[in-house]
């Protein structure tokens, strides 16, 4: 039966595991804007945007 | 050959700004192949453009902010390093963190165009936006960039930053909110797993032959469950002490009771008698309570209910000292100061006019926003706002001791934090604990003697009426009705402070309206021209000449008359506060009041309607007469609110529209005119003296006194991010026909708050049953008291939707 009690211990320290975190995200501000990360995710990133600048510049240019 | 300049407005042929998605009226200006509606929008699309920022278009559709009614700021005096420390959040002296308040945030691309800025502003390090409290936190470099330069920049594309210098408390506010995170993920996780830990206990599995096993289950359960007890239920031990202390019982007192009562004879069970305890039930318990105070914590917060006047006043004056402008903080204005009002700001003291053409609008004060004309030597009062050209005006008050805001220093403004403290006394719940508390002392105690012969016994039936008794249905219901509500009203754009105000909005019998911008609509009015029939030629004059003014009443007059096409004018001269002179095509036109058209007649004394006289050629056409309009559904708002309330209006302006306002409002109903801001605080006051509870609907910063001193303030708003005075409540003008909807649906959930209490009453006394046999076992505690908790939750969240539903409201 001792075998239950390490089981028990180890399921605690994991679900600990979890508080811990949770706590973490808390603290560092996860909770206090649930919006605009949502949408930030979303956004290109700045190098494809810029590269997609270029090329049409260069698609331009061959056109002349 | 005759210049003729036609406006393209034919419906099917519709252009729509690229850049703020306006439809395009007067101007249409090409670039890119673009179609803008104002120099303004072209200026902003060059800049991103120019940066490549233009990604900004592709996100959402004209996201721009429009820039017709865009006004240059003079941001000098950001460079005042008093000032500029008030703003800023921390530097170090080369960088340097600043948080600044953006209304006019509204869609993703002006998150993105904001996280952008460095590239618009290489001294900006990073800026992030949070959205819903529409702030934007910038870190910049303080030797590349400064202060004044970012705000310039955040206003030159369209997002004027709302500078303001008595907004440090929000900080305390994010504390208390993570704070109540931390609790429920605790209590949380510690309700979970004393939960599995006492499976066995629930499903009566035999352990015999491994005791300790039981043990050892229920001594975990005791650690898991301190941090419930010490931590997260010690809101409730010092909400209870504190109403204690001042001698009143609020509802947290019987919790508090109930929840260490638990803990108690937990602890007691399983160290003395080897018994599993009821640690599932308190952590349980403790959950739940904090998930409802969560659910009541809703709180708008791009919506401030604490401004006063300082909000809308400047932060920063111009004045002139030995011939010298400079920029001062507005708080070191002092009496004798020659400032300079440009035009649209705002004169932040009674003042002597000095020199320049005053042209005040009032509308902050009297809500009435037809410029008045002044000249020099006058007294301008503070909460004018300067339409035209400069002026130089001479402070003869302090900021705080001026006309208006003198009102702030009336104690219906000090009573602040009392008054919150106050509004928790009079809630349904704390009522109803002060007696509860009391019989269910008396009853435990009546319970222990019972059983006085065993001691055993004796404690467990005084400690089970306790524990059955705490009145957590009650306190879940509230904060679950009151919460569910307050989320109903926020999405028919009526936004409440917080729950208490529902309670007190239902407790109302007296109703006093605002007049203008409250009922009536702020930026229309209907026009009416009264005497000869005028011709289109005619019309199209009338349109021409007032096209060029930006006076209200030339706007109203413009906006009546149906005619496209616009002629150029020869000639133009505006005399504030007389009218509008023009020459069109040879014709001489006159537009103004009836002294100015005619010099022979006198101003008619008596005569209180706004009319706007016309000559053409010399001879008197006739005049328009331009009145309020009024917000639709108001007739049947009156109407249906009359039966059981006692209403009344009181309006800053003067008769003109009494025979109108009595045809809305009967001959029962008050009416009073001319009102100062100070007459509207005093009459509420005398209302309240009689014993009434009185609503007060208002709008402007007039109104300021009656809505603090009101029992609930609610402020009626065109665009709930603009600036309202200190209220309960912010309301959509949209909804004001659904103000007698507001009013009955907070009756209702106050009547649901009573029923549900009645349904755990019945629970409670099941539950008196078992526990006066000293009969209670874990088992029916785990069983009964989650399940009157969910009952009560359930049952507050769904009727309150069915009644809502019932109403429209959703």
């Amino acid at each position: 039966m001792s075998v239950i009690v390490v089981l028990i211990c180890a399921s605690l320290l994991v679900a600990t595991g979890f508080l811990i975190a949770y706590l973490w995200a808390v603290k560092h501000g996860q909770y206090d804007d649930k919006y605009t990360p949502s949408v930030r995710i979303l956004f290109d990133d700045e190098k494809k945007s810029e590269d997609r600048n270029k090329k049409s510049v260069v698609k331009n240019n061959s056109d002349f | 050959m005759e210049q003729l300049e036609v406006l393209e407005r034919k419906t099917e042929t519709k252009l729509y700004c690229f850049h703020c998605g306006d439809e395009c009226q007067d101007e249409i200006i090409h670039i890119d192949e673009k179609i803008f509606c104002c120099n303004g929008c072209k200026t902003v699309y060059e800049i991103l453009n120019n940066s490549n920022l233009c990604n900004y278009y592709s996100i959402d559709e004209s996201p721009g902010i429009t820039r017709k009614h865009y006004i240059q700021r003079n941001y000098d005096f950001l460079n005042d390093n008093d000032l500029k420390l008030k703003l800023i959040d921390f530097s170090n002296g080369q960088r340097t963190q600043l948080t600044l308040d953006i209304p006019q945030m509204h869609c993703s691309s002006c998150i993105w165009i904001l996280e952008n800025l460095y590239k618009l502003n290489h001294g900006i390090i990073s800026s992030k936006v949070n959205f819903l409290q529409k702030k934007i936190f910038i870190s910049y470099q303080e030797e590349k960039t400064s202060l004044k330069d970012i705000v310039e920049l955040l206003d030159s594309i369209g997002y004027e930053p709302q500078l303001n210098l008595d907004d440090r408390k929000e900080e305390k506010n994010k504390n208390e909110y993570r704070s109540l995170y931390y609790k429920i993920g605790i209590a949380g996780f510690c309700f979970g797993n004393i939960m599995l830990l006492s499976f066995p206990e629930y499903l009566s599995i035999d352990v015999a032959g491994h005791e300790e096993l039981k043990r050892i289950f229920a001594y975990l359960n005791i650690i898991l469950s301190l941090p419930v007890f010490f931590y997260s239920a010690n809101i409730y031990f010092i909400s209870a002490w504190k109403g204690l202390k001042k001698k009143f019982i609020n509802i947290d007192v019987p919790l508090a009771l109930g929840i260490a009562v638990l803990f108690i004879r937990s602890i007691v069970e399983i160290v003395f008698m080897n018994d599993a305890g009821y640690l599932d039930s308190l952590s349980g318990l403790v959950f739940f309570l904090l998930i409802g105070k969560l659910f009541q914590n809703k709180t708008y917060e791009t919506l401030n209910f604490e401004r006063n006047y300082k909000s809308y006043f400047p932060i920063a004056v111009t004045i002139q000292k030995n011939k010298i402008e400079t920029t001062i903080p507005v708080e070191k204005l002092q009496i004798g100061d020659r400032l300079i009002i440009r035009n649209n700001e705002l004169i932040p003291a009674d003042s002597i006019l000095i020199k320049g053409n005053a042209n005040i609008d009032y509308g902050f004060v009297t809500g009435e926003s037809i410029p008045i004309n002044k000249v020099n030597g006058e007294v301008v009062y503070a909460g004018g706002k300067q339409i035209g050209s400069a002026i130089e005006v001479e402070t003869i008050k302090d900021v705080s001791q001026s006309y208006l805001t003198q009102l702030w220093n009336n104690k219906a403004f000090r009573k602040d934090q009392e008054h919150e403290q106050e509004s928790r006394i009079i809630s349904f719940a704390n009522t109803v604990s002060k007696y509860f508390t009391i019989i269910i002392l008396a009853l435990a105690v009546i319970a222990a003697l019972i059983w006085h012969n065993n001691s055993t016994l004796a404690f467990n039936a005084f400690t089970a009426v306790l524990i059955v008794a705490c009145p957590c249905a009650l306190a879940l219901s509230t904060p679950f009705a009151l919460g569910n509500t307050l989320r109903i009203f926020g999405k028919n754009k009526f936004y409440l402070k917080n729950t208490f105000i529902i309670e007190k909005l239902a407790a109302v019998n007296s109703i006093v309206f605002d007049k203008t911008g409250t009922i009536t609509e702020n930026n229309s009015s209907s026009v009416e021209f009264i005497g000869e029939k005028l011709s289109d030629d005619e019309k199209t004059f009338i349109k021409s000449a007032v096209r060029n003014s930006t006076h209200p009443l030339s706007t109203a007059i413009f906006d009546s008359i149906d005619s496209k096409v616009i002629k150029i004018i020869n000639v133009y001269d505006e005399l504030p506060g007389k009218g509008i002179y023009a020459v069109i095509n040879d014709n001489e036109i006159k537009l103004g009041s009836k002294f100015f058209i005619n010099e022979n007649q006198e101003e008619d004394v008596n005569d209180f309607s706004t009319k706007v006289f016309l000559s053409i050629n010399r001879k008197v056409k006739g005049y328009f007469n331009i009145t309020n309009k009024y917000r639709d559904g108001l007739r049947e708002t009156v109407s249906e609110l009359e039966r059981n309330y006692e209403l009344a209006i009181l309006s800053g302006d003067n008769e003109g529209e009494k025979e109108k306002l009595r045809n809305f409002f009967g001959t029962d109903n008050e009416l009073h005119f001319r009102q100062s801001p100070q007459d509207k605080l005093d009459f509420i006051l005398q209302l309240q003296e009689n014993g009434r509870k009185v609503l007060m609907i208002g709008d402007g910063l007039n109104d300021a006194g009656a809505l603090k001193q009101s029992d609930v303030g609610i402020s009626v708003s065109d665009n709930t991010n603009n600036f309202s005075p200190a209220c309960d409540g912010i309301m959509d003008s949209e909804s004001f026909y659904r103000l007698k909807d507001f009013i009955k649906f907070s009756n209702s959930s106050m009547k649901i708050i009573f029923s549900s209490f009645v349904l755990s009453l019945i629970y409670n006394l099941i539950g008196l049953g078992f526990a006066f046999t000293g009969m209670l076992s874990p088992l029916i505690a785990a069983i009964l008291m989650p399940l009157s908790s969910v009952t009560a939750v359930v049952f507050t969240t769904v009727t309150t939707n069915v009644l809502a539903k019932r109403r429209g409201l959703i």
